[in-house]
């Protein structure tokens, strides 16, 4: 590492710290301002409503929320899934690409549907750019939306005063996405074109190369798609290889900025809370906690990765990585990817040192609540929020409670059922996974580290962050279809969860700040959250995790790797 | 460490009830320690189906000991509450009552066939055998048999000491009581349910925490179990067979080493002593969410009268008008307060002597007549014939004096109206003392705030704790005594009414308020709160609307009960901080003996995981059991501790979550650490594996 890498390094989370709080301001204007303020927005905002046959006013309770956000994804689901299995005889498929097979189509539709973006197939020889743009694109924008929606209504019951609603989900869609996540992406697209991402819908170029040998050159609008997949922490490749393909990631200048974008609004979003909440501190609080593993994760990968390698004999492997973006860039998007759920890749994570590809590993198995998925990583980490509440708070002697209102046996059986269901789906996949004959076969390494492409392919669906490791194929009917459960149980697992505790936080009533109060804006309280999460991720993923990369580090240091 | 807690008898008891404690359905409701119960069922099994040796062995036995030491935790903590209630049975044996009949005559029954709404006569010499009011008489009574305090008390008919207690002994006179309970419902026979634990219900706190730990158990349930199949992968990949140490019963100590049996052990324990403390503090909760509320309290409603104050108000100073001496005045209020046996009349007679050496004897008692209080002229006095003509002396209230005075063509001196305002304003009562038609000055009556109570609100406040409180004075004096006793608030000329509505508002706001109470009027009140002390020489109606009741009809004992529920949640949370934390050393001992050799590169002793060892731990087989028995024998080791409650003291919640932090949280982590490695060395020594 030299001054410059230290230099980005710096500037990105100074822009993060320095951007978040006043993004998060912004979209808490958008979302609670009354209508008639935003004058002409207000009428574009309407029309939808009148279209849709939609009350934006209709108040819903924690019951008619979920329904809301149920409905509303199942249809997604099927709208995408009948896409992909019917794209052959649809419009805009100048490759005449063949329908996608059903159980990759159930796979991907559930897979962009929950925000995770897991790919079993390459994009640029199995997807239509129709699919590509009315099918995933679509689905990048609303899942992000979604999981605003969820965080507003848990935000909306741990602030207001005793009230059964929780806000509309139709409403907090419409704003977030025709507010928020499409004139950022906008812009984001148009600069990403700058860089040389393509946007067309051209057939695939022929061209012959210095060496003589022709090749395809895969087109179609990927800048669009991609700004959004970066802002709204999705992470689906347009391309197979993702952002490692020079066509969805061309300079250095386009990478760093896709790094920003994955961090930006999910750290925004905390602040966002923060108004909810009227206490900027309550917000620095869980930011710091967040800010402070991503930091730790981030020097530990980046230790890693330049430390030598005993195999090798030299550090800073370059093998799976970009000669384009080098070590640095590929260190830090593997662990900004896998904190944000975002899932996206610059490099191949199975190449990283056992140490780096295990941090991102475990970053994923912290629930993604280090800034985690837009809306998902800060719902997620308030459910540690509350454990670390109730454990703590019961050492103080008082009834413990989170904004002055009580955390009850109701709250803790949601945390404990938000906190256990992905953990569950996850190592019972990766178990099951580990001895079926029919997931072995997808193995292209053996030794742990087979193992741990196995713990991260399910880790990766389960958080719904959507990274592969690599060197697992993963596009069979067993992982197609065992991944898909995953991801469901990843993501509504906690969804249900955490809107039920908005619900019943929401009627709670508020006991004054006194000084019997345990107080969750002392740094002292960022401690004890962080130790939560990581106790809880440790003591859950410690074994797995022992015989995967931990044993293929201390193997790679006695010199064998795998 | 209280002796008590290791009576020879008492954990005799404790041991046999650990063992008929198995009974499943039993552990059911428990379950960490069910778990725990099934893995050494399982382990048991393997080996006498599986495979019979010693290792084996020893985890199933130390898995056994794990339930029982549980099991006896909470044996011993009911023990505790049992010896307690023997002594209270011994007082409900074989009462007879003499039943009073509508003939007019009485029926000798058995107290156990009284029912509610029955009348009986209880004579000197008499157990009352149920709880009841008086309805007729007056009698002295000994309670100590519920309250431990020998000095007999008054119980009447009317007004707010008519409640009497089944149980207790008519000292003197004679009483008819009407009877309040049905037979097995009484005061003693519930207090005698809930220290045997019997009754114990869960209350929200423990509710909240078995669901956190039942889903620890869960997670590591599913940590161990997949870690089975993450090991046959391990095992095939590497060509080398785990089978002889991943076997079923080393995955069982390693789950049972990891799910929180600490805490879940000792869970139930930490309940009933709870309970069992406000015992010893003579305070009888009806339920435990009572006692878990009162942690919760940050309101505390006090009355005045008897709590923050002495009962009653005291002569403190004397204020003379012009050409009137100090020792003038005091001389004639003291001859006025002569028959005054009111506690303020006492006090002028007390002042006087103390201030000026005065007696009142030189005053032949012939020529002296008294006049009491009355209520048309609001004062009350002494006239003395002396040589032929009387002198009436009168003391009173300002203005009642002011206008004996005026009738009798007196005035009313400018200074002593300045002095009555100036008593008035600091929280005083100016009583007036005039001679015939000559004022001679006032005399300063005085609340007396109870020494070392301004200490105690200031602990409260630092514990997070309102204090207002409650009288029926006017505001200038409320506003004196409260400055002066360092409340934060008071309610000035307040009614029951006033009383109910206040705690309404504060509950309303999200308060938690607590009160204490003795009077019927203060019935709705006390069933308002969250917390309501009844004081046992209250009403019945009172004792009924509280949820506690306080044995020695001590109002400020309200701080010891909100202290005593602070130590029972707090105690749950230090355990199962510590709980958690021990986990962390388990996985450095049983983890890398599980995979100590997997894949072992040729021609090297230790395996890739050894760096893990971090204990050196001599054997696989011994780093396990190490484990288990130190997870069963700290089990044990915080019996005193969990009956002991951990120490409360009165400071901000930063400052209480930083000490238990780093007393539980960081002696969790570490104990293990040396524990184990204790054990280890032990173990190797003893040639146990």
């Amino acid at each position: 590492m030299n001054g410059y890498d230290f230099f980005q390094i710096f500037i990105t989370l100074l822009i993060l710290v320095v951007a978040s709080p006043l993004i998060g301001k912004w979209m808490f204007r958008i979302f609670e301002i009354s209508n008639s303020e935003t004058g002409l927005t207000h009428k574009f905002e309407s029309a939808f409503y009148r279209v849709a046959g939609i009350d934006p006013k209709e108040e819903m309770d924690w019951k008619h929320y979920s329904l809301a956000v149920l409905v509303f994804n199942f249809i997604g689901f099927v709208f995408l899934f009948l896409i992909q299995i019917l794209q052959s005889k649809l419009p805009l498929n100048p490759q005449g690409l063949a329908d996608v097979s059903w159980h990759s189509a159930f796979n991907s539709a559930i897979s962009f549907m929950t925000n995770t973006n897991w790919q079993g197939y390459s994009g640029e020889s199995t997807m239509s750019y129709l699919t590509q743009v009315l099918g995933l694109t679509v689905q990048n924008f609303v899942s992000a939306a979604t999981g605003i929606g969820v965080v507003l209504a848990l935000c909306r019951g741990l602030t207001q005063k005793s009230s059964r609603s929780l806000g509309n989900f139709w409403k907090d869609l419409t704003r977030s996405t025709l507010f928020i996540l499409l004139p950022l992406s906008f812009v984001f697209a148009l600069v990403l074109i700058s860089q040389g991402v393509v946007q067309n819908f051209s057939s695939y170029s022929q061209a012959v190369g210095l060496d003589g040998i022709s090749q395809v050159i895969p087109q179609g609008p990927a800048a669009s798609q991609i700004a959004i997949k970066q802002l709204g922490t999705n992470g689906g490749g347009f391309f197979g290889v993702n952002s490692a393909h020079p066509l969805e990631n061309p300079t250095p200048l386009s990478n760093w900025m896709q790094l920003i974008a994955i961090l930006l609004l999910p750290a925004s979003l905390v602040f966002t809370f923060g108004e909810y909440a009227k206490s900027r501190r309550q917000a620095w609080a869980i930011f710091i906690a967040m800010g402070t593993m991503l930091v730790v994760g981030l020097s530990a990968s980046l230790v890693a990765e330049y430390s030598a390698n005993p195999v090798l004999g030299h550090a800073a492997v370059m093998e799976g990585k970009e000669t384009r973006l080098g070590v640095t860039n590929s260190v830090i998007w593997s662990v900004f990817t896998s904190a944000a759920s975002n899932g996206s890749v610059n490099s191949m994570h199975s190449s990283l040192s056992p140490i780096s590809g295990g941090i991102a590993m475990f970053n994923i198995m912290l629930g993604e609540v280090i800034f985690g998925g837009v809306g998902a990583g800060l719902y997620g980490m308030f459910l540690f929020v509350l454990l670390t509440v109730f454990l703590s708070g019961l050492m103080v002697g008082r009834t413990p409670e989170y904004l002055g209102k009580k955390i009850e046996a109701l709250e803790i059986k949601m945390v404990i059922l938000g906190v256990i269901i992905p953990s569950a789906a996850i190592l019972i996949g990766a178990g099951l996974s580990s001895v079926l004959p029919v997931a072995l076969s997808s193995l292209s390494n053996k030794g742990p580290h087979g193992l741990s492409e196995i713990l991260y392919a399910f880790a990766s669906a389960g958080g719904n962050n959507g990274s592969a490791f690599a060197g697992l194929n993963a596009n069979t009917v067993y992982y197609n279809l065992a991944l898909g459960v995953v991801m469901l149980i990843g993501r509504f697992g906690v969804i249900l969860p955490v809107l039920a505790i908005a619900g019943s936080m929401s009627l709670k009533k508020q006991t004054p700040k006194g000084p019997g109060t345990f107080v969750t804006d002392s740094p002292l309280f960022v401690v004890l959250l962080i130790g939560v999460v990581i106790v809880v991720g440790g003591l859950t993923f410690l074994p797995a995790l022992s015989l995967g990369p931990i044993i293929e580090h201390f193997l790679m240091s006695l010199g064998r790797s795998f | 460490m209280n002796t008590s807690i290791f009576e020879k008898k008492l954990i005799l008891n404790a041991i046999e009830d650990s063992f008929r404690k198995l009974n499943p359905s039993d552990l059911l409701k428990n379950p960490v320690i069910f778990i725990t119960l099934v893995g050494a069922v399982g382990s048991t099994l393997y080996l006498i189906f599986g495979s019979f040796n010693g290792f084996n062995l020893q985890i199933s036995l130390w898995l056994w000991f794990s339930v029982l030491f549980a099991n006896f935790s909470e044996a011993i903590a009911e023990g505790r509450g049992k010896a307690q209630a023997e002594s209270l049975k011994k007082t409900k044996t074989s009462i007879s009552a003499k039943l009073w009949s509508s003939s007019g005559q009485f029926l000798s029954v058995p107290a156990s066939e009284l029912k509610k709404g029955d009348v009986v006569i209880c004579s000197a010499g008499d157990l009352i055998p149920n709880d009841g009011e008086i309805i007729e008489g007056i009698a002295t009574v000994d309670e100590s048999a519920i309250t431990g305090e020998s000095a007999p008390v008054v119980r009447e008919s009317g007004g707010d000491r008519s409640a009497v207690t089944g149980g207790t002994r008519v000292i003197s006179d004679q009483v008819k009581i009407r009877i309040t309970a049905n037979p097995g419902d009484s005061f003693i026979e519930r207090m005698i349910h809930l220290v045997e634990g019997a009754r114990r219900q869960k209350t929200p706190n423990e509710i909240a925490l078995s669901i956190v730990l039942s889903g620890l158990t869960l997670i590591f349930l599913l940590a161990v179990v997949t870690l089975k199949f993450f090991a046959d992968y391990s095992s095939h990949s590497s060509g080398q067979d785990l089978s002889q140490i991943v076997t079923v019963p080393v995955l069982i100590a390693l789950l049972v080493c990891l799910i929180p049996t600490t805490i879940g052990g000792l869970l139930s324990a930490i309940g009933i002593s709870g309970m069992d403390r406000l015992i010893r503090k003579n305070v009888v909760a009806t339920s435990g969410r009572a006692v878990e509320a009162a942690g919760d309290i940050d309101v505390l409603l006090l009355d005045k009268t008897g709590t923050i104050t002495l009962g009653n108000r005291m002569a403190h100073q004397f204020f003379p008008a012009p050409q009137v001496t100090e020792i003038e005045l005091a001389e004639k209020a003291q001859l006025a307060s002569l028959s005054d046996e009111t506690p303020e009349g006492r006090s002028i007679v007390v002042l006087a002597k103390e201030k000026f050496n005065l007696r009142a004897k030189d005053y032949d008692p012939v020529s002296m007549t008294f006049v009491p209080f009355m209520a048309q002229t609001r004062s009350s006095g002494i006239d003395l014939a002396e040589t032929g003509q009387t002198i009436s002396i009168r003391k009173g209230a300002s203005d009642a004096i002011e206008k004996i005075v005026l009738s009798r063509g007196g005035s009313f001196p400018e200074k002593v109206k300045k002095d009555v305002e100036l008593v008035a304003r600091n929280g005083g009562t100016p009583l007036v003392v005039a001679e015939g038609r000559r004022v001679l000055g006032v005399v300063a009556l005085k609340d007396i705030v109870k020494g070392g109570i301004r200490e105690r609100f200031a602990e409260l406040r630092k514990m997070g704790i309102r204090t207002v409180m409650i009288t029926g004075d006017n505001l200038l004096t409320a506003a004196a005594i409260a400055a002066e006793a360092g409340v934060d608030d008071f309610m000035a000329e307040a009614t029951p009414e006033d009383k109910l509505k206040r705690i309404r508002e504060e509950q309303f706001n999200g308060h938690l308020v607590a009160m204490t109470g003795d009077g019927t009027n203060d019935a709705p009140a006390l069933a308002q709160a969250d917390v309501g002390v009844a004081m046992n020489t209250g009403t019945q109606a009172a004792r009924e609307a509280g949820n506690m009741v306080d044995l020695d009809s001590n109002p400020t004992k309200l701080i010891e009960i909100v202290e005593t529920g602070k130590q029972l949640l707090m105690t749950r949370g230090a355990l199962t901080t510590f709980s958690v934390a021990n986990d962390v050393a388990k996985y450095f001992a049983i983890l890398p003996a599980l995979f100590a050799t997997l894949y072992v590169i040729e021609g090297t002793n230790q395996g890739p995981l050894g760096p893990l060892n971090i204990m050196k731990l001599q054997s696989p087989q011994s780093a396990i059991l190490s484990a288990v028995i130190f997870n069963a024998l700290i089990i044990i080791a915080l019996v005193p501790l969990a009956l002991k409650g951990v120490s409360y003291r009165p400071v901000g919640a930063s400052e209480l979550l930083k000490r238990n932090l780093l007393i539980y949280g960081l002696r969790g982590l570490v104990a293990p650490f040396i524990g184990i490695k204790l054990i280890d060395l032990i173990i190797n020594f003893g040639g146990l594996v």
